[in-house]
């Protein structure tokens, strides 16, 4: 399973990028560190480029909708919407839904267990492949 | 018996007694408040003079909006301001710059001119208010820009008192502003200290923070190694410039957090204080004992708090209040509780304000100064954690130094992986943090999420942009550019910049402008991705 842990926008908050991009190491995930500050064109580059199987979105900044929109367009434009995107970061209870209808695979607001997010990865990947 | 650890990673002991002062000497190690080494703090009668300065961080949408909050706040006690500034100010991106879409007002105030600046400060008077700016890359054009809103407002540049963060190493290693290289980076911090010490002589014109830095990830002793780390690194710029150690060491003041354990807070900033005072007069030979204080606001940080029943965190920073208190702050900023979800409401920064207020008036705290000292446990944990903060400045020395560790990437990964270990201790409960590892409710967190959330209105971004257009319509725009050609002219010989970013702040010249006429010269900075 290959992994592409992306920073889109201007939010320079990369904790939690770090710690799940560590924690997907450690089972055994390959992953893929964007860096800060990547727009939502050069995240799917990456993510087609990379040929990974899930990307993480990590937004802090309160412009997750926007941006995982911007992903998610990008990567059905370029056929590759057999990427999961999944999200986390500070996403208020009220857009969580709205994410997931956009296609966001899943979210992970403030305080969602690290093994958690873990699982979800799996799950996401396996999903992906029943497409 | 179970095992204890620091945050810093020592043992914990059950119980400490005089054996544990051994090789500690009175005199030389801890001596007396407002005196070297000023472990026991940096004055003599401390709060009973003055009360530390209360400055909530505040900023969103308009500058209106935030000027109105501003008053809000003043009128309820709080005496100083902390201004919070979007990320396209701080980036140095015009609120219409397409890069900026969506992040408008979003997580501060947006700033496009000098327009911005002065309804931000409308009816507050600047000579009479101290206000902190938090912006970095931009610290030059946005102080300038303040400077510029006081002279409009008659208050001369002797009496005004502002702290604009200017700390462009730390957000290399946590918080991620940067724009430039690294080098240019450091002349236009260096530009502003050497310019303030001539133009803005009370102003603070740098803020060393370790406080983003262990909300990155880092340990105690690191958060202070760092934080040490760096300011001695701005005071070899500066003394490399060929200012003299004691034109600028007075000025500089910190910014460090205060969550976690209490004593071992309090030890980490008296042994901070210890390190810092020595650094200063022996290595550094400045002979003004101001060169030698460690000046700090110490704060929360939202990481302290946590998601799961929030009501929970305003009893944190009541502890957090206690630990800055006791640890003998000069200012004092707490979180609030609804941080986790949303942009600080006016009920939760009043909370706040008034947790301080509580701290300070009724709980006894700001009695007598560095009531702590002469604790066999808290003097020895101020020995470890000296001890620890030691270690760590010699683990950045292996990494080539601060500035080459933050260029090569060295330090960020090794924040990213304490960042990790944390959270693994936290999934392991050996970090325990109450309705999140232990006394878990049964109520799912869902049914928390009560909070009243900031909801972000896109008209403010509209009004934004349409004010912006208004500027560039109505300014000179021949003045304008003459003042961007000077500034990419300087930018390219060795000219102190803030000459030029004053001439076209005052021009009305727009941030995203003055930030490019440098980037076009300076480049920007390539991150080295190392987790």
């Amino acid at each position: 399973m290959r992994v592409l842990i992306a920073k889109p926008g201007l939010d320079g908050h990369d904790r939690g990028a770090k710690v799940v991009a560590h924690a997907l190491r450690d089972a055994g995930v390959e992953v893929v560190y964007s860096g800060l500050k990547r727009t939502p064109e050069e995240i799917v580059q990456e993510a087609i480029q990379e040929d990974v199987d899930v990307v993480g979105l990590s937004v802090l900044s309160g412009a997750h909708m926007l941006l995982a929109r911007r992903v998610l367009d990008g990567l059905r434009a370029h056929g590759a919407d057999d990427i999961a995107v999944v999200v986390g970061g500070t996403i208020p209870p009220r857009d969580v839904e709205a994410l997931k209808q956009l296609g966001v695979r899943h979210v992970f607001p403030m305080g969602t267990p690290l093994p958690e997010i873990v699982k979800a990865f799996r799950q996401a990947e396996r999903q992906g492949d029943t497409r | 018996m179970k095992e204890l650890r620091a945050h810093a990673g020592f043992p914990i002991e059950p119980a400490y007694g005089p054996e544990d002062l051994a090789g500690v000497d009175f005199e030389r190690d801890i001596g007396r408040p407002g005196e070297y080494p000023y472990t026991r703090g940096i004055h003599k009668h401390m709060y009973r003079e003055r009360l530390w300065t209360m400055r909530q961080y505040v900023g969103f949408g308009t500058p209106a909006e935030t000027n109105a909050r501003f008053k809000y706040l003043m009128a309820h006690g709080q005496d100083a301001l902390n201004v919070a500034f979007d990320l396209p100010t701080q980036l140095g991106l015009d609120s219409d710059d397409p890069k900026a879409e969506g992040e408008v007002g979003r997580v501060g105030m947006a700033v496009d001119t000098l327009a911005d600046m002065e309804a931000a400060f409308a009816g507050i008077p600047l000579d009479r208010v101290s206000v902190s700016l938090t912006i970095n890359g931009m610290a030059a054009p946005i102080t300038a820009m303040y400077y510029a809103v006081a002279a409009k407002q008659g208050a001369a540049a002797e009496r005004v008192v502002t702290t604009p963060q200017n700390d462009i190493l730390k957000e290399f290693i946590a918080r991620g502003t940067w724009i430039y290289p690294v080098d240019p980076s450091l002349r236009l911090v260096g530009d502003l200290i050497e310019f303030s010490s001539r133009h803005y002589p009370r102003s603070n014109p740098v803020s060393v923070c370790g406080y983003h830095i262990r909300e990155a990830g880092c340990t105690t002793a690191q958060e202070m190694a760092y934080g040490l780390a760096i300011a001695a690194a701005y005071v070899e710029l500066m003394l490399a410039r060929g200012m003299a150690v004691d034109d600028f060491a007075p000025r500089i003041s910190f910014n460090f957090t205060a969550w976690g354990k209490i004593f071992e807070e309090v030890a980490k900033f008296r042994a901070g204080r210890r390190l810092y005072a020595r650094m200063l007069r022996e290595r550094f030979r400045a002979s003004n004992p101001r060169s030698w204080m460690f000046r700090s606001l110490i704060g929360g940080g939202g990481s302290a708090f946590a998601v799961q029943e929030p009501e929970n965190n305003i009893v944190r920073g009541a502890y957090i209040a206690l630990a800055a208190a006791l640890a003998g702050a000069q200012t004092m900023a707490l979180p609030t509780y609804d941080e986790a979800y949303t942009i600080p409401s006016p009920k939760a920064q009043l909370i706040a304000l008034r947790t301080m207020q509580i701290c300070a008036e009724e709980s006894g705290a700001a009695d007598t100064v560095d009531p702590l000292a002469g604790s066999y446990y808290v003097e020895a944990l101020t020995s470890a954690m000296e001890n620890r903060i030691l270690e760590e400045l010699a683990h950045v020395e292996r990494m080539g130094g601060i500035v080459e560790a933050v260029r090569s990437g060295a330090i960020q990964a090794e924040v990213a992986r304490q960042a990790y270990l944390f959270e693994q201790r936290m999934v392991s409960g050996e970090i325990p943090k109450v309705a999140v590892n232990c006394h878990v409710g049964d109520q799912p967190v869902e049914a928390d999420r009560d909070v009243e959330l900031y909801s972000f209105d896109p008209r403010a971004t509209e009004a934004q942009v349409a004010k912006l257009a208004r500027i560039r319509r109505d300014r000179d725009d021949g003045a304008v550019a003459t003042a961007l050609g000077r500034l990419a002219d300087e930018a390219r010989g060795r000219g102190n910049l803030m000459y030029p970013i004053t001439e076209a702040v005052k021009a009305y010249a727009t941030l995203g402008e003055i930030a490019r006429a440098m980037k076009n010269v300076f480049g920007e900075h390539r991150e080295a991705v190392k987790f």
